[in-house]
């Protein structure tokens, strides 16, 4: 598999604070590369900065292997990345539908693709035109999500969908998730949750104080309990 | 997949509907405080047709502040300038002011609105590209960069036309008043009310029916997530701005209709006016903008009327009184 993204050396400040410092990895192209971690460790920032929301102050970040460390976030979406942020940030004024409608750049909602997500969450379909801010924590996160994918993707970056979920609804997300990679999609994942980390990674890199400390196979970490403690500070079992 | 997610139906959002009574009771309450029906008439429809003007003006206040987080303290010299710019129009065509024809006093006040509008949506281009693009979230500094933005188009004004206040007749046609049993109502403010009504609702039918508009609801709320989905928002903020400002220049016109006179202050005096309204309203809030321009105008007109001391602190009496009962504004949409 080749690489869609690689990040080379990148450093991103936030005003006084030194937060990425020199971050390297490569995500390969239709698999689901886990992003793991501390609290604090950096592994939100590595999206924000991917995305654009944050600039990066040096080191190179290339999508298909153009380079993009520079690009606006808007620019940086068209070319094929979705984002769905730790805080879900649905538009809680606006109905299910108006989140999609906006979430579909290039004109009307397509219709087979509609039915595709509404496969995954039927829930949106029953709340089409209600608001978003009415919606469960779960329910959130599924249109936070359908919002990323209502359009074809090269690359989601997903920050900890699971988090404060009820155990039902994790495990229809891991199949949603599993699901989408099987469409083709790259997925950059950040998830505290094991059963989902075990269940959906491919590949999995882990991060402390704003660098990377491993990269390898998410099987082989999650069969190393001495090496997820080292990694981590607890096992990946105790993160549930 | 089984779905999970949701069992039975979601609870119905509870319309908000309190704050939309409040101009109503406010009304009634009035009726009889103010005893004479006909004088209770004259009053609800100037301050209906003052709060149209006022939400004219605050309407595109309360979006640039909602969306972009920006504190415009030169709003007012959009105002100002629509006025003046009108003039250009209306006071050498002063025959076709004075003809005692619709159709002539129309055939000017058109194009004098229109042209208004236009010069203060280009000035309003200017302004956010030199003045406030370098300052977005930086509000000390867009606070002095407006203010010191309203001192140099006032200053302006004053260098084109003179330090003389401006009369500025109304046409003929919107001269006298409609009179129902002994309530005189002026035509001038039915005009206002219903072109405050056509803008209230070319504003929502932008909003709630059109994509640009869910971009701007959207981006009031979240402009992060607005640009994360492939949006650039800044050229949405751009074209708020430039509306708004538009908008200014409209309620700039009619304003100075209203009271016959253009003068470079107007704008100063407005915007304290202006920001009451946007703050009372929650900022970002259309609907919260339109109750709070009829508030403040009906307690300044049923205020002055009743307790005439009072006029001058009312409008800062009734900020108070809606904070303590709702911090965030009648309407909050953004959390800021």
């Amino acid at each position: 598999m080749s690489d869609l993204l690689t990040l080379a050396g990148v450093h991103t400040h936030i005003g006084r604070y030194h937060i990425l410092q020199g971050v390297d990895f490569a995500v390969a192209e239709g698999g689901i590369t886990m992003l793991l971690g501390r609290n604090g460790a950096g592994k939100t920032s590595t999206l924000r900065t991917i995305m654009g929301l944050w600039q990066a102050s040096s080191g190179e970040i290339r999508l298909a292997g153009r380079r993009i460390e520079r690009s606006a976030t808007p620019d940086i979406a068209r070319l094929g990345v979705g984002y769905v942020p730790e805080s879900m940030a649905v538009f809680s004024d606006l109905t299910v539908r108006e989140n999609l409608v906006l979430a579909a750049r290039d004109g009307p909602l397509d219709d087979t693709r509609l039915e595709w997500i509404f496969g995954f969450f039927p829930a949106l379909r029953r709340f089409w035109l209600s608001r978003a801010g009415s919606l469960s924590g779960g329910q959130k996160q599924m249109l936070s999500i359908a919002r990323a994918i209502i359009e074809p993707r090269k690359l989601l970056l997903i920050d900890e969908p699971t988090k404060g979920l009820a155990p039902a609804i994790v495990m229809a997300l891991i199949e949603c998730l599993k699901e989408i990679k099987r469409a083709g999609v790259t997925i950059l994942l950040v998830e505290q949750n094991f059963h989902a980390a075990r269940e959906l990674g491919d590949t999995v890199v882990v991060m402390d104080n704003g660098a990377i400390v491993h990269r390898g196979e998410m099987a082989a970490l999650a069969a190393d309990t001495p090496l997820q403690e080292h990694l981590l500070g607890l096992s990946l079992e105790a993160h549930q | 997949m089984t779905d999970v997610s949701a069992s039975g139906a979601l609870p119905k959002p509870k319309r908000d509907v309190l704050p939309a009574l409040l101009p109503v009771a406010l009304a009634l309450l009035t009726i009889p405080l103010v005893g004479s029906t006909s004088s209770w008439v004259t009053l609800t429809a100037a301050s209906l047709a003052m709060g149209m003007m006022i939400f004219i003006m605050a309407s595109g206040l309360t979006l640039v502040f909602g969306l972009m987080d920006v504190l415009n303290f030169g709003h007012g010299a959009f105002i100002a300038v629509g006025a003046y710019v009108a003039t250009l129009v209306l006071l050498p065509l002063a025959g076709w002011v004075q003809a005692d024809s619709l159709l002539a006093n129309l055939a000017v006040l058109v194009p004098a609105v229109l042209l208004a509008m236009a010069v203060s949506g280009a000035l309003g281009l200017v302004v956010e590209r030199v003045l406030i693009l370098p300052v977005y979230g930086q509000h000390l500094k867009q606070i002095l960069m407006t203010t010191g933005g309203l001192i140099v188009a006032e200053q302006a004004l004053y260098a084109l036309w003179g330090p003389e206040i401006i009369p500025l007749p109304l046409p003929t046609s919107l001269r006298g008043s409609f009179v129902i049993g002994d309530a005189a109502i002026a035509k001038f403010r039915v005009l206002a009310m219903l072109i405050g009504l056509a803008v209230f609702a070319g504003i929502q039918l932008v909003l709630n029916r059109t994509k640009i508009g869910l971009l701007i609801r959207a981006g009031v709320e979240n402009g992060e997530m607005v640009e994360a989905l492939g949006y650039h928002i800044r050229r949405l903020f751009l074209g708020v701005f430039m509306v708004g400002s538009g908008l200014a220049g409209l309620g700039g016109v009619m304003w100075a209709l209203y009271r016959e006179q253009v003068h470079a202050s107007m704008g100063d005096d407005l915007t304290v006016l202006v920001f009451i309204v946007v703050i009372i309203g929650g900022l970002g809030s259309i609907g919260g903008c339109f109750i709070g321009a009829l508030l403040v105008a009906m307690v300044a007109n049923y205020g002055g009327f009743l307790v005439p001391k009072l006029a001058l602190v009312s409008n800062i009496l009734l900020m108070v009184a809606v904070l303590m009962w709702r911090p965030r504004g009648l309407y909050a949409v953004t959390s800021r």
